[in-house]
């Protein structure tokens, strides 16, 4: 084992410049130069502010947006510590969340995204069904007529993933911000 | 329902194909007829004193075992001094000493298991020159360790089972890293960040101030998942959408996942010169494959009946990601505990009952199922020496694997490995719950805090790392156990493994007669099937029944805990 010392500690050390140096920053250094947008988190700016990422959920509560899922991050959508509840499915006080916040939904049952929190607790999406039923809810707080906030809405939608995957989804971000351009 | 088992369909076609195209090179890399670096080769080796000469089984092992305390001591210093070292931008200080055990070994053995908080513990530093590195290489040394078991296995009265520095430097330049670079750029493309920034403020559309953590994560991410590492950058992992953006970069990584474990049946093949005994022993892994896929598949689908009438009927979203649904999730639940990766994409503590029974399950196989990048293999080289013992004494002929006969001194040590999984889950689980350590650390009452700890010393001991996050394994107790789990799950196969294949390599090989029990075509693969169901899930059917099963029954009877 003692004759083995020399090549483990060279080895060590090689990989440790080639793997944990090398690699990461040539690699750092490609995605700048070629993808900077998507390398520097794919940030969303309006009127040259940062309002947020594309890929990153936020917390809305105000009537006029559409709303994302509930979180088990502290404080909501906290993109500096991502977690999950990580409550089991016999779980008591996940039962009790579930109920509350399905009771500000509107009629039960609810779709489950809605009343259950993310794996990441940033989940920028919502169904396509999920974001349908807020419809009434943004139109009577803007004062706009509902088919321009399923316009908003659609917008921001994508497909079932590779075409047949799976339901559409709304990218929430997406949708708050077509609203906010379109006035209302 | 139609669709999502169609896209089941085409995804076993295509890792069936990627397999066997990625065999085929590896069996060119590991027989030194890929010589496209060989200037980078020698200058390393020079550098570090390695001839490239054969080493007996013996010396094998102690070369893993120098590299693996080199790399241990390395990155235990870098999580303790990480407070004086560069890029830490955000200025974290030290990990505390049991933590940094924990970790240390955790990325030293492939688990990956974590009890910190990536994004809130760890400077970039950290993520890249101790974690990366480790990420690579411990995957580099169990590719290495199962190839030189399969030269063993092909050998003909010959010693030396090749050379451990060579093979753990073909596996890195030749396999993972230019894996790592194209899969990073897949990656980066889709959305995930690569950047030296520690992150940015946003001002939110409701004007309050988000602060978005950042870093080098894609190139991180794409060798913790074609290592079968699974270590996060990220406290969600790759549940993370900074860690996993869109439903293509989860496909990509799923099969990252299984792509090298899933051509080590089709490399064996090609060494040992019979293409039937590796397309048994694939045939085998994927049957076991999608058993388990549609059985986690419809118990996730039937939802959570606690939650009936106040959610619409289907999928529980719970520590789900809307934009992966339930095909996508289940399919990285399955890919991440059969190898031993440990990556989660939903947080498997929020899992029904039996649908987070099926990654435990997976573990307590040994993760034999395409398996860890070598682990998976050479763990599914022990059950198939089982099975030719079992085969011979039914029949009452000779044991014999490929002309090798599997004697006493073999069958000691295969047995020897058995006890691994259950020492490592069974004992050091109830030494938690004797001293009261498990009760502190649990989140949920009732069976499903028993399946909390079950898991954590399972994914430990089976080197996963994926976890029943609920339970609080941040204490000085679990840190140091789960450390140890972590230890014996992984020597515990590598030493007697090896010992086999440098028996192995040492006897002739007879031809095959009418008297020798064929190891290839259906009846093989069933039999070996049934010996792995068999010796490794019967030990656990207990806990099992204790843990997983009476949480659905108690929730099949309106019972919340």
């Amino acid at each position: 084992m003692i004759s083995q010392l020399r090549p483990a500690l060279v080895m060590t050390g090689a990989f440790t410049v080639l793997l944990g140096l090398g690699y990461p920053l040539a690699m750092t250094g490609v995605a700048q130069v070629a993808m900077p947008g998507q390398a520097d988190g794919s940030l969303v700016e309006r009127n040259g502010t940062v309002v947020g990422s594309a890929l990153i959920g936020q917390s809305f509560t105000r009537p006029e947006y559409l709303h994302s899922r509930p979180t088990a991050t502290d404080p909501a959508y906290n993109a500096g510590a991502s977690t999950g509840s990580n409550l089991g499915p016999s779980s008591a006080a996940l039962l009790a969340q579930v109920r509350d916040r399905a009771a500000g939904q509107g009629p039960a049952p609810v779709p489950s995204g809605m009343a259950t929190a993310s794996g990441s607790g940033l989940d920028p999406h919502i169904t396509l069904d999920a974001a349908l039923r807020q419809v009434d809810r943004i139109a009577a707080a803007r004062g706009v007529p509902g088919a321009a906030v399923q316009g908003a809405i659609l917008g921001a939608a994508t497909g079932p993933a590779f075409g047949f995957v799976g339901e559409p989804i709304v990218n929430v971000l997406g949708a708050n911000l077509a609203l906010d351009a379109a006035g209302g | 329902m139609a669709a999502d088992l169609i896209f089941f369909a085409l995804f076993l076609a295509g890792l069936t194909l990627m397999g066997m195209a990625l065999g085929p090179w590896m069996a060119r890399v590991f027989t030194g007829r890929a010589r496209l670096l060989a200037p980078v080769e020698r200058a390393l080796y020079r550098a570090a004193g390695v001839t490239g000469r054969g080493q007996r089984w013996t010396g094998y092992a102690a070369a893993v075992l120098a590299f693996n305390a080199a790399g241990f001591v390395l990155l235990y210093l870098i999580l303790r001094l990480q407070g004086v070292l560069p890029f830490n931008s955000q200025g974290f200080g030290a990990m505390e000493s049991s933590q940094a055990f924990n970790t240390a070994v955790s990325f030293m053995t492939n688990t990956n298991w974590q009890s910190y908080g990536g994004e809130t513990t760890l400077s970039h530093f950290t993520q890249m020159a101790g974690l990366t590195v480790q990420n690579f290489v411990s995957a580099a040394t169990g590719i290495a360790v199962a190839v030189a078991v399969v030269r063993g296995l092909a050998a003909r009265s010959v010693a030396d089972l090749g050379n451990f520095w060579v093979d753990l430097t073909r596996a890195t330049l030749y396999l993972l890293l230019p894996g790592a670079v194209l899969i990073t750029l897949v990656l980066v493309w889709q959305g995930m960040p690569q950047t030296l920034a520690a992150g940015v403020t946003a001002t939110t559309l409701e004007g309050a101030q988000q602060v978005i953590a950042q870093g080098p994560v894609a190139s991180q991410a794409a060798i913790k998942m074609l290592g079968t590492n699974g270590g996060g950058f990220f406290n969600a992992n790759a549940a993370h959408p900074y860690e996993n953006a869109t439903a293509l970069t989860n496909l990509v990584q799923i099969y990252a996942i299984l792509v090298i474990p899933a051509a080590f049946p089709f490399f064996f093949g090609r060494m040992v010169g019979d293409r039937r005994q590796g397309w048994a022993i694939f045939a085998a892994m994927s049957v076991m494959f999608v058993a388990v896929l549609l059985a986690a598949y419809f118990a996730e689908a039937a939802g959570n009946p606690l939650h009936a009438g106040i959610t619409e009927p289907g999928v529980s979203m719970e520590g789900k990601e809307t934009r992966f649904g339930l095909a996508q999730t289940v399919l990285f639940v399955v890919a991440t505990t059969v190898a031993s990766c440990g990556a989660v994409n939903a947080m498997h503590d929020s899992l029904m009952a039996l649908g987070g029974m099926i990654p435990l399950f997976n573990m307590l196989l040994g993760e034999i199922i395409y398996g860890g990048v070598g682990a998976g293999f050479y763990g599914m080289v022990l059950y198939v020496v089982l099975t030719v013992f079992i085969a011979g004494l039914m029949v009452g002929r000779t044991p014999e694997w490929l002309g090798k006969k599997i004697e006493a001194r073999e069958m000691k040590l295969a047995a020897l490995t058995l006890l691994v999984m259950p020492v490592g889950v069974l004992i050091l689980s109830a030494a938690s719950i004797l001293t009261g350590n498990a009760q502190t650390a649990v989140q949920d009452a009732g069976p499903h805090g028993l399946t909390e700890l079950i898991y954590a010393y399972t994914s430990g001991t089976a080197n996963n790392g994926s976890a029943f996050a609920g339970f609080s394994a941040n204490t000085v107790w679990h840190n140091t156990m789960i450390g140890l789990a972590m230890l014996i799950g992984r020597w515990g196969y590598i030493i007697p493994v090896l010992a086999i294949a440098g028996g192995l390599a040492g006897k002739t090989r007879a031809e095959a007669t009418a008297g020798t029990f064929p190891t290839h075509g259906v009846a093989f693969t069933v039999l070996l099937v049934v010996t792995i169901l068999i010796v490794g899930a019967l030990t656990f059917l207990p806990v099992l029944a204790l843990g997983p099963v009476a949480e659905h029954v108690s929730i099949a009877a309106g019972q919340a805990f």
